[in-house]
């Protein structure tokens, strides 16, 4: 009975935390590179209403998510070139990001506030995997994007620490003028980076709107944004730390839902994934300066060539 | 071709002052394309806006109203961010502000007389924002934990608390079921000027708030200290300033302000307590970008106040002419900073175009 509890809890923790998984991966190759992106939250809610948009036009919930990811990146680009190339105030930046995107998305989906999803992404169970007791239920029966955000947690690792393009990314964001002289394109790489954050972004969106809720709610998002960027820190920019810290969330985010009917405020159960943020963050920083990890160095300072 | 970015060594007065101009300007060129692609004609759409604003004695009345809390978080704000500390919670600030005047009018000493009761109120409300603010700011100079994150959630922690208190026990009996709590004695009610909504002593208030910043900021030890932490922390560090003191020292302004401006909103307009949307529609986070258009500078963030002010009330004439989303405000605020950051590169940088050799 209490087992069955925990397995269904756990099993739908996933599905709350897969926005999260999606946000802190592309969060972290960002900051890997030196970029702070605090426009998460804009970039997601952008993705939330490019996915549902598309997916109620087109009757294709693929076409949605890929242009949902697409908006994401294109949002970052903003950030990008007003801190890589204007040189402008990231953290300032940022909050221009979540604003304009909390606005836009608001504009643009005025029209599907309370309409349906004509389809929807279903669920696949992977054969065999599905049969393995406990770990089964819990991780191989989700919808495809599920898998993908499980699918990217080694290759985004394997990419970031084992190969040139990730030695590449993480010398940018380490000694920008070292890897420039070393023949590295500083710009080109943070470009990259925080546009893969926008792209990855848009897709955590576009899971809360297309398969999560499923439905358009102005300003679903919720703060998700913020707890990325805190999420990011707890995973010492690393993808596998990711995954632990945002199903945590996602389970937290269960249990608001289950004490609920206990009888305890809703307002105050409300408040919980915030506090639960400040904790993790705390967390987090404690272990990073406890192991002398740290920030990558160059994180928020633009570079400047002729600066050298 | 090669472009070619460089620091600027002299700062020019009018450069300074005509960049955020030309910044406002091209920003409400470029949400113009939004207004158009939404099928809403953008002459129109700023012609209510300017007219609902500032058209008329009421819609002048209510952009001071507007611009009143804007005010006063915005130069709070312009302190913390001068040492580079990112207080970006001053709308949970400002609620806690409004909570504890609450407190103090309902619970704690209602039946105390206007003369003690109001100023009271304004004391708990600095305390209220000041608590609120000097939280994240103790994790960070002492934790090093990023307060951008911290300060944020504490608005979403703040507005889930008025949420409960509103809905559970502060709910009024004779509120017909709407979540607000008992209206307030006519002794913890702000005095308006004739026929508005504008609680004049939060507006003088608000400017002898921005008088003393400037004075503090531009003439004291404290002001030199928050600007050289902010300029360059590794020089204070060396000269013995405490980065501590400096932290919890613009917190406790910036979060203690917000707290004003809350008890500004539940004396002056509400006489009660009401659900989080009620009370601000996001004035500690459009006070971020009044801050940040006025340069820091507290009595550029006056004029900031009444224009964003006046957008808000302008805004709300379009909605509901218009049959706009109440998000559309946030485009403009976000659009305006994307404007006012890139136009600070005009003033701080210079751009030049060179030929390469050879082409």
């Amino acid at each position: 009975m209490i087992l069955e509890f925990i397995v269904a809890a756990l099993k739908a923790a996933i599905p709350a935390g897969t926005p999260l998984l999606f946000g802190t991966l592309g969060e972290i190759y960002a900051e890997r590179s030196g970029v702070l992106n605090l426009g998460i939250e804009g970039m997601m809610i952008m993705g939330a209403v490019t996915g549902f948009g598309v997916t109620l036009a087109t009757g294709n919930v693929w076409i949605g998510v890929a242009l949902a990811a697409m908006a994401g990146g294109l949002l970052a680009l903003i950030h990008a070139f007003l801190s890589i190339t204007l040189r402008a105030n990231q953290v300032v930046s940022g909050l221009a990001l979540t604003m304009f995107g909390l606005g836009m998305s608001g504009l643009i989906g005025k029209r599907y506030v309370g309409i349906p999803l004509p389809c929807r992404l279903r669920v696949a169970p992977i054969p065999l995997l599905k049969e393995i007791p406990l770990l089964g239920p819990i991780l191989f029966q989700h919808d495809p994007l599920v898998y993908l955000s499980l699918l990217l947690v080694p290759l985004l690792w394997f990419v970031l620490f084992k190969t040139r393009a990730g030695i590449s990314i993480r010398s940018v964001g380490e000694s920008p003028a070292t890897a420039d002289a070393l023949g590295v394109s500083v710009y080109l790489v943070r470009y990259l980076c925080v546009s893969l954050g926008g792209v990855l972004a848009g897709l955590g969106g576009a899971y809360l709107s297309l398969i999560y809720a499923p439905a358009w709610i102005e300003g679903m998002t919720a703060g998700a944004g913020w707890i990325v960027i805190a999420l990011t820190i707890f995973a010492m920019w690393s993808p596998g730390r990711a995954l632990i810290g945002a199903y945590l969330f996602g389970t937290v985010k269960v249990l608001q839902y289950r004490l609920q009917p206990l009888g305890v405020s809703p307002n105050l159960l409300n408040m919980l994934p915030f506090i639960f943020t400040i904790i993790v963050l705390l967390a987090g920083t404690g272990e990073v300066i406890r192991k002398r990890i740290g920030a990558p160095s160059a994180l928020g300072i633009p570079y400047a060539r002729e600066e050298k | 071709m090669r472009v070619r970015i460089e620091k600027r060594l002299i700062l020019s007065r009018w450069m300074t002052l005509f960049t955020p101009i030309l910044s406002l300007a091209l920003a409400l060129l470029v949400i113009a394309f939004v207004f158009w692609g939404y099928g809403v004609s953008p002459l129109l759409a700023y012609k209510r806006i300017f007219v609902g604003a500032f058209g008329s004695l009421y819609g002048l009345s209510e952009t001071i109203v507007k611009a009143i809390p804007l005010m006063i978080c915005g130069v709070g704000l312009a302190i913390a961010f001068k040492a580079l500390v990112w207080n970006i919670g001053a709308e949970g600030q400002l609620l806690m502000g409004a909570v504890a005047a609450t407190w103090v009018a309902l619970y704690a000493i209602p039946d105390a007389p206007e003369a003690v009761l109001l100023p009271c109120m304004f004391v708990a409300g600095f305390l209220g924002g000041a608590i609120w603010g000097l939280i994240p700011g103790i994790l960070k100079a002492k934790l090093r934990a990023n307060e951008v994150i911290t300060s944020l959630m504490m608005v979403y922690i703040a507005s889930e608390l008025v949420n409960y208190l509103v809905y559970g026990p502060w709910k009024g009996a004779e509120e017909w079921g709407f979540p607000y709590s008992s209206k307030f004695p006519s002794s913890a009610q702000l005095p308006r000027l004739l026929g508005t909504r504008i609680h004049y002593p939060t507006l003088v208030l608000a400017l002898l708030l921005a008088g003393l910043v400037h004075v503090l900021v531009m003439r004291t030890k404290l002001g030199y200290e928050i600007r050289v932490t902010g300029e360059n922390p590794e020089a204070a560090r060396y000269a013995g300033m405490s980065y501590f003191k400096t932290v919890m020292l613009v917190m406790l302004i910036s979060g203690g302000f917000a707290g004003l401006a809350g008890v500004g909103e539940v004396a002056g307009i509400h006489h009660r307590l009401r659900y989080p949307q009620g009370i601000s529609p996001g004035y500690g986070f459009t006070a971020i970008i009044v801050a940040w258009l006025g340069r820091l500078n507290p009595l550029a963030v006056i004029v900031a106040s009444l224009l964003f002010g006046g957008l808000l009330v302008g805004g709300d004439a379009i909605q509901v002419a218009l049959g706009l989303p109440v998000a559309t405000i946030n485009i403009f605020n976000g659009v305006i900073l994307f404007f006012v950051l890139g136009g600070e590169l005009l003033t701080q940088y210079k751009i030049t175009f060179e030929r390469r050799r050879g082409e």
